[in-house]
């Protein structure tokens, strides 16, 4: 599904990320760890184009996208959600979610400006569906509400749902606990686990130990820009390196 | 000041209004898509009065006609100048955007001036002349054009950017470029857009305003600089607060005009940029500018 290959960032004189290789299988929950620093974020940010590598490769089903920036990506079937969500501040839960949809709006910008009649047709379908996403997050009661005044766990949900709008056939999500507290962990959890079951890619950054392991079916290792290890999370939790490196500061 | 007098005052600057706030209105959606004053904006308008005047005169088009014509044409010109001043910039900085769209703005007026000469000319009015008497005060026909285009063109505008697909992406970009890249919006050409949009509805200014106020080649700063004004007042919002903007400006101006001497009348909507940029810069209604929630 996603191909990593000897993947290389320099920041001026500091390597981020040295020869880095991964791949992940359609329809996995891979988790991406490490102690801070380690560069996830930065590998995140290159697999969803919105950094160019210094070198290596990124695949997407096969095809070469290292370079194509994020708005390239998306039609393509890769979309991310942020640490610090990014939503459109001023406008309303549900035209989040349609602005996900934008994409898929197959009649024109013209025809959605003149209101076309298919094109109206269209948007109601869209409109229908964009709900069925807010509801598929358990924020349908909000749709009117103006997405700046969402409670932090709610954007959250709100940016999940604006990604699955774009009909993602893999989904990557920088530390989606971040600021949730226990109950809201325990809902994602199982919103990440019914991700997966529509057959949706999942990879995902998160320092949140207990749900890495717990939904995760592989796990990569990032330690200091490079790969520490890989595997499943008892091998993982088995592995030396790991605990000595990142594991071992908690226990 | 006996009240018919005050009305007539009001009902002429309501017209006027009309104008500067769809000129303002198209400064606010290239200023929300990209953060750019378009200081070419004026020219615009300009283009929309001379373009018209071109097709009646010289290709002989009726006046039904050559108004489509002209905003398509003043939309190409927008396309044109997004595609050659704007966008060529890789990081620009907002001086460097000023100082180009008033280069923009300096090279189509040099243009027109070329082509059509320095003279002033008129359009003839969309539908008579006869005045229309109201509670003592009397308004031309073109005046209501004005209104009625100037209400359904605003109508439009928030349809568009509320109500369809196509509007929503646009707004998008405006609140969070970074984002609108991620869900697969291509920022550049919703750019373009704007720039369209707003060339469009200024020509249409242009023209309505061109049957009462003569048009010539340089008509475009001073209306330009009116319609930054209603902007302004608005808070770069491209909705009720720059039409209200406008109207107030509209009303003030002529109420100035016709109370202390027609001379001041630019000097009176200068003034109101002035005040409102020292004392509310976020605009008339406008909360002051916040860090996002």
């Amino acid at each position: 599904m996603l191909e990593v290959s000897a993947i290389t960032q320099i920041f001026g004189g500091v390597t981020a990320l040295d020869d880095v290789s991964f791949a992940i299988a359609k329809g996995d929950i891979t988790g991406v760890i490490g102690p801070n620093g380690a560069g996830k974020t930065t590998l995140f940010n290159i697999i969803s184009g919105i950094y160019s590598q210094t070198s290596g490769r990124v695949m997407l089903e096969g095809q070469n996208v290292s370079g194509l920036p994020p708005e390239r990506l998306a039609p393509r079937g890769m979309v991310r959600t942020f640490q610090n969500i990014e939503l459109f501040g001023g406008m309303t839960v549900l035209e989040n979610v349609l602005v996900g949809m934008h994409t898929r709006c197959s009649s024109g910008f013209l025809a959605c400006a003149l209101k076309m009649p298919w094109s109206v047709r269209e948007e109601a379908r869209i409109r229908r569906e964009a709900l069925r996403w807010l509801e598929f997050t358990g924020i349908s009661e909000l749709s009117d509400v103006t997405s700046a005044n969402l409670s932090f766990g709610k954007g959250r949900l709100l940016e999940i749902a604006r990604a699955l709008a774009m009909e993602p056939k893999i989904i990557l999500m920088d530390e989606p606990a971040a600021g949730l507290n226990s109950q809201e962990t325990i809902r994602l959890t199982r919103l990440i686990q019914s991700i997966r079951e529509m057959g949706i890619t999942v990879v995902l950054v998160e320092h949140d130990m207990e749900l890495v392991m717990d939904i995760c079916d592989r796990i990569v290792v990032l330690n200091l820009g490079r790969k520490l290890a890989e595997g499943t999370p008892r091998e993982i939790q088995d592995k030396k390196e790991v605990i000595a490196a990142y594991l071992g500061e908690d226990s | 000041m006996p009240f018919d007098q005050l009305l007539q005052y009001a009902l002429s600057g309501l017209s006027t209004g009309a104008i500067y706030a769809l000129i303002g209105i198209g400064f606010s959606i290239i200023y929300n898509s990209t953060g750019i004053i378009n200081f070419a904006q004026g020219e615009f308008v300009m283009l929309g009065g001379m373009l018209t005047l071109f097709y009646i005169n010289l290709l002989k088009l009726p006046l039904w006609a050559a108004i489509p014509a002209s905003v398509l044409t003043a939309t190409a010109a927008g396309l044109l100048f997004e595609r050659l001043a704007i966008r060529p910039l890789r990081k620009p900085t907002p001086i460097n955007m000023v100082i180009i769209t008033i280069g923009g703005s300096i090279f189509i007026r040099g243009l027109s001036m070329l082509l059509w000469g320095k003279d002033t000319h008129s359009l003839p009015p969309f539908s008579g002349e006869e005045p229309i008497a109201i509670a003592g005060a009397t308004i031309l026909p073109q005046h209501l054009w004005i209104l009625g285009i100037t209400l359904v063109i605003i109508a439009a505008n928030k349809y568009f950017f509320y109500h369809t697909i196509s509007g929503i992406a646009m707004r998008a970009c405006s609140y969070n470029g970074r984002a609108a890249g991620l869900v697969g919006i291509d920022v550049r050409r919703m750019v373009l857009f704007s720039f369209m949009i707003s060339s469009a509805m200024g020509a249409m200014a242009g023209i309505i305003v061109a049957p009462l106020t003569m048009t010539s080649y340089d008509v475009g700063v001073m209306l330009g600089l009116k319609g930054f004004c209603a902007a302004i007042i608005g808070g770069m919002s491209s909705g009720a607060a720059t039409v209200v903007g406008g109207l107030v400006l509209g009303i003030l101006e002529s109420l100035g005009a016709g109370l202390i001497s027609s001379g001041y009348k630019d000097a009176i909507s200068f003034i109101i940029l002035l005040l409102i940029l020292f004392i509310r810069p976020q605009g008339l209604f406008g909360k002051a500018e916040s860090e996002r929630v």
